[in-house]
């Protein structure tokens, strides 16, 4: 899933100092999952943000709204109803999301309150960890299914690099040495063998070579 | 001008190979490298300049390699692939030759999160084996990466690092053999205090015929004081030193321990000699240059050796 976190309050009270209608928009998908602009965290919001201006003798107004996905039109559509009330949109949504909710209201102010992060694994409770990068080209098969592009400090095809001890990165010991881990796999699959060939460079036209991208799919479209 | 690499000469013909490295300055000052330069002059077959090193802005490597040719010495132009994508990789080659610079050393380099750009994208367009791959196809083929020609082909002699003290140890070999077969004529190893160790991956590497394909060039680094070994021991990655080293310079007073590291220096190059498939010594004296000279004395390698130009 898309990972994000709440920017810090000053900053998000920083970008909402000109409007006195706000509504606080949430998404129920990915943010929501990683606990970051679900209904809850836009609820909890909108009531810091609340407070912080009854501190400061601010008079503003915020309601807050959750819909299932900010970043599919079908979903949106439903706020065309009330976001005339509003002088601005504080969205909890991905970046995609707030794009996609600033596309469809061209007069109204759309301010992020999240960073998006990276696409990640939920490994525990509270604790999210980035494994792709979604490079349009995926070799996980080649390296028993762990990802050196995303995994590895400085995205190594042909690694490990003189800085791998004790299966730490060099970077920071907190980070598993992603070359030992592919190696560690491959070993248990009897698949070493794989690695004594040389990999490529990378085609990165699959990920930048043409701007942004999209994916087009005719037997998806009615 | 010399139109080849004094480092392959030397090699070529069967002498014991002398490098040291020269950390270009954090400014614009030209005397700074020419200085160095003196402090080199004779004493080394070829100098290496650093890219960068620790992810630190200092005057690039290839103009520092053209101030140090000027100067009579024969520049190893070290390359990380940190900074640079596959466009300026192969420009800089180019342009490396041109000048009249015909070693390269194609680097990693240190993550940047450990320098004063904290906030730079590391590049790593390419990685190291790659960047050997395509060092070798322009020089060999005269090809660059997608098979369009040059008109004029890079003369280069292509080395690689190697860390005998990383994880995991078997690895380490195959790596060794990935870059000699993408194009590496030449390795420098990380620096050498823990030589069972070195010896334990040599053997591997004789035993996998790599020293007959490449030639092997053992690191040594002197220590300048017991604080920093202790330092290096503990702080940087992938670096190997034993305890009774790090008690051995504890072991002599303050203002002897530079005499101290020389020492040790020496005697580790005296075993390097004698092992089979060790082709050099590159000497790293960090911020010391003045110890290079008095490290190949001391270890039997001046004056050295006189080479043909032709």
């Amino acid at each position: 899933m898309i990972t994000a976190e709440q920017k810090p309050m000053d900053e998000i009270r920083g970008m909402l100092a000109p409007y006195k209608r706000v509504l606080a928009l949430g998404c129920g998908s990915c943010v929501a999952e990683c606990a970051a602009g679900g209904e809850k965290e836009t609820a909890m919001l909108a009531s810091a943000l609340r407070m912080a201006a009854r501190i400061h003798d601010e008079e503003v107004l915020i309601h807050e709204k959750t819909v299932d996905r900010q970043c599919v039109k079908e979903f949106i559509l439903p706020l065309d109803d009330m976001i005339g009330e509003y002088d601005a949109v504080l969205s909890l949504g991905c970046g995609a999301g707030v794009q996609a909710v600033s596309e469809m209201y061209q007069e109204i102010p759309i301010i992020p309150a999240l960073n998006t992060e990276f696409l990640g694994e939920t490994k525990d409770q509270g604790y999210w960890v980035e494994n792709c990068l979604g490079c349009g080209d995926c070799m996980l098969y080649y390296f028993g299914g762990i990802c050196p592009l995303a995994r590895c400090s400085k995205q190594i095809l042909n690694g490990p690099c003189g800085g791998s001890v004790d299966g730490r990165c060099e970077v920071n010991p907190d980070i598993p040495c992603a070359w030992q881990l592919i190696i560690d796999r491959l070993t248990r699959f009897g698949a070493l063998h794989r690695l004594e060939e040389i990999y490529p460079p990378k085609n990165w036209a699959r990920k930048q070579g043409s701007g942004p991208r999209k994916i087009i799919r005719e037997d998806q479209q009615t | 001008m010399s139109t080849e690499s004094r480092l392959k000469k030397v090699l070529d013909q069967g002498g014991f190979a002398v490098t040291a490295e020269c950390g270009p300055p954090k400014g614009a000052n030209a005397e700074a490298v020419l200085k160095k330069a003196e402090l080199l002059h004779g004493k080394v077959d070829a100098v290496n300049v650093t890219d960068n090193q620790t992810a630190i802005v200092r005057m690039s490597s290839l103009a520092a390699c053209a101030l140090l040719k000027h100067a009579g010495l024969d520049p190893v132009l070290q390359m990380v692939v940190r900074d640079r994508n596959r466009i300026a990789l192969q420009s800089d080659i180019l342009g490396a030759s041109a000048l009249g610079i015909h070693n390269v050393l194609c680097l990693s380099g240190d993550h940047q999160r450990f320098g004063n750009q904290p906030g730079c994208v590391g590049v790593f367009d390419l990685d190291s084996i790659q960047f050997l791959q395509v060092v070798k196809g322009m020089r060999d083929e005269g090809l660059i990466l997608g098979g369009e020609p040059l008109d004029k082909a890079p003369d280069v002699f292509i080395g690689a690092a190697a860390n005998p003290f990383a994880d995991p140890l078997g690895f380490r070999v195959t790596r060794l053999a990935k870059k000699i077969k993408a194009g590496a004529d030449f390795i420098q190893t990380q620096c050498i205090y823990n030589l069972d160790r070195f010896e334990t991956w040599l053997s591997m590497a004789v035993d996998r015929g790599l020293t007959e394909k490449a030639y092997i060039l053992g690191g040594v680094t002197p220590l300048k004081s017991a604080g920093m070994a202790r330092y290096m021991k503990e702080r940087v990655s992938g670096m190997d030193i034993p305890d009774e080293i790090i008690t051995r310079m504890e072991g002599v007073p303050k203002e002897k321990q530079r005499e101290e590291g020389i020492r040790i220096c020496v005697e580790t190059i005296t075993r390097l000699k004698e092992l089979q498939g060790v082709r050099g010594v590159h000497i790293m004296a960090i911020e010391w240059e003045a110890a290079v000279g008095a490290i190949a004395e001391g270890a039997g390698l001046l004056p050295r050796p006189e080479i043909d130009k032709g």
